[in-house]
Formats: C-alpha cells, structure tokens, sequence
C-alpha cells in the first residue's frame, strides 16, 4: 500500500504539535494539545485505509475502504465526549485553585519537602563536624604544649633539686673539714656566705624561669579557651542561620504549592 | 427433530447470552440517567438486578464454555473478520464472572453506604450510572474479540471511571483526576496509532484474523505493532515505568470507587497483556523485556507501599507490586505461567477490591485512614479488624490462602522454565511477598494492635467522604447491608483456597487454550479459514 505524502505530513505534524503542548503545565494547552492530536491519530487512520476513492458504498466502483471511516466516526464521538470532560475539569479547577495549571503530585511534594530538609540538615551536620574537628586539634596541640612544658618544669625542678644537694654535699664536706682540719669559723661564714649567695642566686633564677613558664602555660590556657568560645558561638550563629533558612524554605514550599492542599499540612511537620 | 431444534435454540439462546453483560449494565445506565435523582429505591433496584443477571449470566457462560469450547456472538449481524464480534473463551468468561461477583458485591457496599451517610440525591443519580458504564466497559473489554472494540471498551470503562474519580468535584479529586484523566487520553491515542499502524499493515483488526495475519508480517512490523500495544496495556495495567499515575490518583477516590478500579481496571490492563502475548504475538522476542519490566514493578512497588503511611496508598503501591507477579507469568509464555498469572488475577481482584472496601469502612468508622491517626480498632472494632486482617494475610501470600497458591504456581512455572532471569525473577517474587508482608503488618500493628488514642474516636482528621462533605463519622455499629458485601469478598477469597483444585485446573485449561489460539481462531472464523 502507498501513503499520500500530504496527508500522511499533516498527520505528523498534528501529533508533534499535539505532544509538545501535552508537555504543558497549563490545562488549557493540554485540552488543546489533545484536540491536535485526536486529529492527528484521526487523519492517520483515515491514511492508513489506502488511496481517497469513490465513497465507501458496496458496489461502487472503486469504492474506499468503508471500516477506517467507522473507526474515525466513533474516534470522534469519543475525543469530542473526553475533550468536553476535560473542558469542565479545566473549569472546576480554575473555579477551586483560580490557576489551570496541573499540580504536583503530593508525594512528589513531600519528597521533595524532605530531601531539602536532608541536604540542610547535612550542611549544618557537615558544619558542626568540621568545627569539632577544629576544636579537637587546638586541644591536641594545646595538650601537646602543656606536655612540653611540664616536661622543661620536671627538668628545671630537678636542677633545683641537684644543685641544693650539691650545696648539701659541700656543707657537710666543710662541717667535716671544719671537724677534721679545724678550718677557722671565719673563713667557714666566708665560704658559707659566698655558696650562699652563688646558689641563691641561681635558685632564684630557676624558680622566675618556672613561674615564667607557669604564666606562660595560663595565658595559652586562656587563649584557648577564648578562641573556643568565639568558635562556639559562631558554631551557633551558623546552625541558627540554617535553622532559619530551613524553615523559611518549607514555608515558602508550603505556601507556594499546598494551595490548600490539606494532605500536606499537619503530617511529618 | 424437536430435540434438535431445542437444542440448537438453546445453543442459540447462549450465543446471544454472550452480550448481556456488555449490553444490560449500559440499557441500565441510560434508564438510570432517564429516571435521575428521584425513585432512590428503584434506582438501587436497577442497579442491583442488573448486576445480579450478569453475575448469573457470566456463570452459565462459563459452565458452557468450560464444556463446548468459544463462543462468538457477531454484533449486529455482521460475519466475523469485518463486523465486530464477542468473544467468551475460558479466560475472558472467568475473569468476568470473577468481575461479576466483585462489582455487585460492591454495590451493595455503596447501595448501603448512600442510605447509611444520607447523602445528597444528586452525587447519587451520577454514581449509579457511571458505575454501570464501567462495568459495561470492563465487560466489553474481556470479551472483545477486536482491537477496535477493545479500545471502545477502554474508553467506555474510562469515561465512567472518571466520572467515578472526580465525583464530588472536591480539590484534591479535580487533582488526581487531572493527572488520571491525562495519563489515559495519552493511552488512547497511542492505542488508536497502533490500530491505524496495524490496520496499515494488515487491513483487519479483527483478533483471530490478526493471529493468522501477523505471521506473515516482516519481524519489525511486529515488532513495531507489539511494543505499541505493549506500551498502552502496560500504562492501563500500572506497570514500571508507567505505574506513577496509579498511588496518586486512585486514593482520592470514594471507597467502592478505588475499590473497584483497583481490582479491575489494571486488571483488563493485564487481561490484553495476556491476550496480546498469547493470541497475536505468540513466543515474541519482547519476554525478556517484559521479566525485567516485571522485577521491577515488583521491587518498587513494594518497597513504595512500605514507605506509606497512609493505608490507601499502602494499598495502591502493593496494587502496583503485584502487577509484577502476573506480568511474570505471562513473560514466561508457557502454559503454565499462563495458567499462574489467570489464577493470580482471578486472587487479585478480590483481595484487593475487598481491602480497599475495609479501608472505607474504617474511615466510615474513624474518618482518617492514616496511620498515625488510627489505633486500638481491634478493640473497638473487631469486626473491622478480621475483615482487614484476613485479606491482609492473603495478599501477603500466608499459607494456605489463595495468595499463597498463585504465588506457588507462579514460582513453580518460573523454576520449571528455568534459565538465570526467571530465578532472579521467582527471588524477587518471594522478596516482594516478604515485603508485602511487612508493609501490611505494619499497618496492623499500628492500626489495629496498639494502644487506642484519644484522638482518634469521634474526630475527623483529614479526608472526606465523597459528597466532598465533611465525612460522617459513626461509632454506630456497621449495618449488614456494608458489613455484608465485604465480608462476601473475603469469604469469596478464602474460598479460593478450598476450591483451589477445581479453580486451578480451569485456569491450566484456559491457558492452554490460550496457547493453543487454534479453538479460539476457529470459533471466530470458522473451520474452513
């Protein structure tokens, strides 16, 4: 069987036209969109029943073939009772919504509705992770600074400790040369007056270097904690801010799609 | 001599049988429609005589054609290929009477249910008549015995159907009934471009000639025809990727309503599956496709129907689910997954109409029928609770129900036809029953089982009944004209169980004939063609 070329692109070009506004969101598009295309199938089946011939009686000469007609014939009857359905849909829903427009599925909604809430309250779970970790290592570090410095106090102390047992030692070793040889009480005061001095000197020294360091210690200690405490707060600040963009989306989801829809208030809010 | 003729007018008399079922609900509609708002009693009458004769009739049509093999009424005197005919062979005849018994069951539910709510006269002038209109169509479409009626009977079925879902003309229906209505005017025109590409191709549409004809066409032709009818029955049967359109809009519906669209509508989808894979395109390259299409339905329905917390949607989702199992048996394309996948409908549609019927009586009873809003019905409602549990149970596929034997039947098909991809498909039928399981359990436990909450008894919590009033809410209790037609359903269900040899044994038949295609070509053309 040939096709005529002209009616056959007529045809095509119905369907593509009736498809594309089938796409539509708008249901009046959509009406019209399927007007098109019941033309389209219409005229495509009237092709599909062979050449135009004579009319489709039995006996004429040439007759056309008489079934593709009585198809289209109840085709037509069928699109023009569902277009007039749709007609009146349209029209309740413009009276209901005020808008034509074909609404999203509710479910699709509330997925939606929840994998934003999820990407949010991932953000701000990334967020929090990331300033826990910050603050675990300033700790570390922190705890790794106490370490050394106790370590040079153990050392300095231990100092302390050697030189006063070495004052020890050679006060007993005068006393004994003070028993033994009989060193002059002068020249023992002399002696005594001067390790006195040398080593008070030197303890001295060593106690300012460990207060030193303790100081040191207590102003990091507090550096840390401040630095800390501004982390937190802006740790807070941020999930606050995310809390309130959350709610602001949903809100805004709500009241740009529910349209009164009453499925979707109340439930998982 | 006298016998003979008696005989032969007997013969006769049931032939024209054949088209009471299509052509009885549709006189009824119309007087219906004539009678309008007034008579309510006669109306209802109407209605229920109406449905009452087909049921008789699909019965005797099944006893007969059980022993005497098709039988073909010729619509309007016309001989066969080019007038249109109706076909009753085993399938089409079990299916309707299944049908049958599932929409007067059905209207006797919301025969009781408008005297029960007082409802308004007019929703009620509609209701009627448009139920009967889909019945008609979903009659026509299991006897049809042409592609071209068979798109009638879609488009018959659909205009009633969605009268049906946007009754009431509340929001959220006109809604739901957007997204219906489009999905299926988008079926249709895909249908009625197959039937012109087929009618190009082969110059009939009649389905015996077409069997004998597409033999003869070059494989891409077919191919071509196939997928496209493919396409249309498998967005009317809701199966993946086309099964979005079904939880969105069935729940909105009135309960008989979704009751009856979810056991039947997708129901005449897998009904012309099977005649498509069977009758006209036997062994076609396109099973592989349809166990992956299968498995897939399966998995994502299922595991939608766990997400849900409401139990109209859990229902719809499983509806979705179980598509997969008869769509399974038929990509196996042997006799005995044919005679799997008919039992698993025949299960099908009453388990599932029957829930859908419960699920309307707990919202009568409690106004919600979500979840979080239910609880402790088991207390205060026992009867609800059995009548729920128990085609709950079944749909799961809890042995010994009937659940349980199609699914069996279906597993043994699968691992009898063997290969790596109907094992894959047999597990991933025995994960979706497990998940099934689950999901309706979950249901149980919290609707049913745990502790009654004080705001469930006596408010109304979200959705409305379909005046789109406020719903009524009774604590009354269930008159026997609602708790009735129910409990029929489920009894019907359970009685798969013990009739499970015979019912069986008629499926095997009817599949074999099916594979056969000989009786049916013959019946329809004649020996000699």
């Amino acid at each position: 069987m040939t096709v005529t070329l002209l009616p056959f692109a007529a045809c095509c070009a119905l369907l593509a036209a009736g498809v594309t506004l089938l796409l539509e969101r708008s249901l009046v598009r959509v009406l019209a969109g399927v007007i098109m295309l019941g033309n389209g199938v219409n005229l495509l089946i009237i092709t599909a029943g062979g050449d135009a011939g004579g009319p489709p009686f039995a006996g004429t000469p040439g007759m056309a073939d008489p079934l593709p007609q009585a198809m289209v014939l109840t085709a037509i009857v069928i699109t023009l009772g569902v277009t007039a359905f749709l007609l009146a849909l349209v029209h309740r829903s413009w009276q209901l919504t005020g808008s034509d427009e074909v609404q999203d599925d509710t479910e699709d909604r509330r997925v939606r509705l929840r994998a934003r809430r999820g990407e949010l309250g991932d953000a701000v779970r990334r967020r929090q992770d990331a300033y826990r970790r910050l603050i675990a290592d300033q700790r570390a570090e922190l705890a790794h600074l106490e370490a050394e410095q106790a370590e040079r106090e153990r050392l300095e102390e231990a100092d302390l400790e050697r030189r006063i047992s070495r004052v020890h030692t050679e006060l007993e070793r005068w006393m004994r040369e003070h028993r033994e040889k009989g060193v002059s009480d002068e020249e023992l005061q002399d002696r005594l007056e001067e390790a006195g001095q040398r080593e008070h000197a030197a303890v001295t020294d060593n106690v300012l270097r460990i207060e030193e360091l303790r100081e040191e210690h207590e102003r990091r200690r507090e550096a840390q904690a401040a630095r800390e405490r501004e982390l937190r707060t802006r740790l807070k600040g941020r999930q606050r801010e995310a809390r309130r963009q959350l709610r602001a989306a949903i809100r805004e989801e709500r009241t740009r799609q529910a349209l009164g829809d009453p499925e979707l208030e109340g439930e998982d809010s | 001599m006298t016998a003979q003729i008696t005989g032969h007018t007997t013969a006769h008399i049931i032939e024209s049988l054949v088209c009471v079922p299509v052509v009885l609900p549709l006189l009824a509609a119309g007087v219906k429609l004539a009678i309008g708002g007034r008579l309510r009693r006669l109306q209802s009458l109407i209605s229920l005589v109406t449905l009452g004769v087909s049921l008789v009739v699909s019965a005797l049509l099944l006893v007969t054609v059980d022993a005497g093999g098709p039988l073909v009424t010729e619509l309007g005197g016309w001989p066969a290929p080019i007038g249109i005919c109706l076909v009753a062979d085993r399938l089409s005849t079990l299916v309707l009477l299944v049908s049958s018994a599932v929409t007067f069951c059905v209207m006797v539910y919301s025969v009781a249910n408008a005297y029960d709510v007082q409802e308004h006269d007019a929703p009620m002038a509609i209701f009627h008549p448009a139920f009967l209109v889909m019945v008609a169509g979903v009659a026509d479409a299991f006897l049809s015995g042409d592609l071209f009626n068979l798109f009638v009977a879609f488009e018959l079925l659909l205009s009633g159907s969605y009268v049906l879902l946007t009754f009431g003309g509340t929001e959220s229906r006109i809604r739901a009934g957007a997204t219906y209505t489009l999905m299926a005017l988008a079926s249709s025109m895909l249908f009625l471009i197959a039937l012109a590409i087929t009618y190009a191709a082969t110059g009939t549409l009649s389905m015996a000639q077409l069997a004998v004809r597409f033999a003869t066409l070059p494989e891409q032709v077919k191919l071509l025809v196939e997928l496209m009818l493919l396409l249309v029955f498998a967005i009317k049967a809701a199966m993946f990727p086309l099964s979005a359109w079904l939880p969105d809009s069935y729940p909105t519906a009135p309960a008989p309503a979704t009751a009856v669209f979810a056991g039947l509508l997708t129901k005449v989808g897998v009904y012309s599956l099977i005649r498509l894979e069977a009758l006209l395109f036997p062994g076609g390259p396109i099973s592989t496709l349809l166990m992956w299409v299968a498995l897939a339905t399966m998995l994502t329905g299922v595991l939608g129907a766990v997400a849900q917390t409401d139990i109209k949607r859990m229902l719809s989702f499983t509806l979705v689910s179980h598509i997969g199992y008869m769509v399974f048996g038929v990509a196996l394309s042997t006799a005995a997954g044919m005679a799997g996948a008919i039992f698993y409908v025949v299960h099908h549609i009453t388990v599932q109409t029957g829930l859908f019927l419960v699920t309307g009586l707990i919202e009568r009873r409690t106004g919600t029928t979500s979840v979080s809003g239910l609880g402790g019905l088991m207390k205060t409602a026992p009867l609800i609770a059995v009548l729920f549990f128990v085609p709950a149970m079944n749909l799961s596929g809890i042995p010994p129900m009937s659940g349980f034997l199609g699914k069996l039947m279906l597993v043994q098909a699968g691992l009898a036809a063997g290969g790596p991809l109907p094992v894959l498909l047999v597990a991933g039928g025995l994960v979706t029953s497990l998940l099934t399981l689950y999901a309706v359990a979950k249901t149980w436990g919290k609707a049913f089982w745990r502790a009654p909450r004080e705001a469930t008894t006596g408010t109304v919590v979200e959705s409305e009944e379909y005046t789109g009033q406020e719903p009524t809410v009774t604590t009354a209790t269930l008159p026997v004209a609602l708790s009735a037609p129910v409990a029929a359903l489920v009894a019907l269900g359970l009685s798969y169980t013990v009739l499970a040899g015979p019912l069986s044994a008629l499926a095997q038949r009817a599949a074999v004939e099916l594979m056969a295609r000989g009786p049916y070509i013959e019946a329809v053309l004649g020996r000699d063609r």
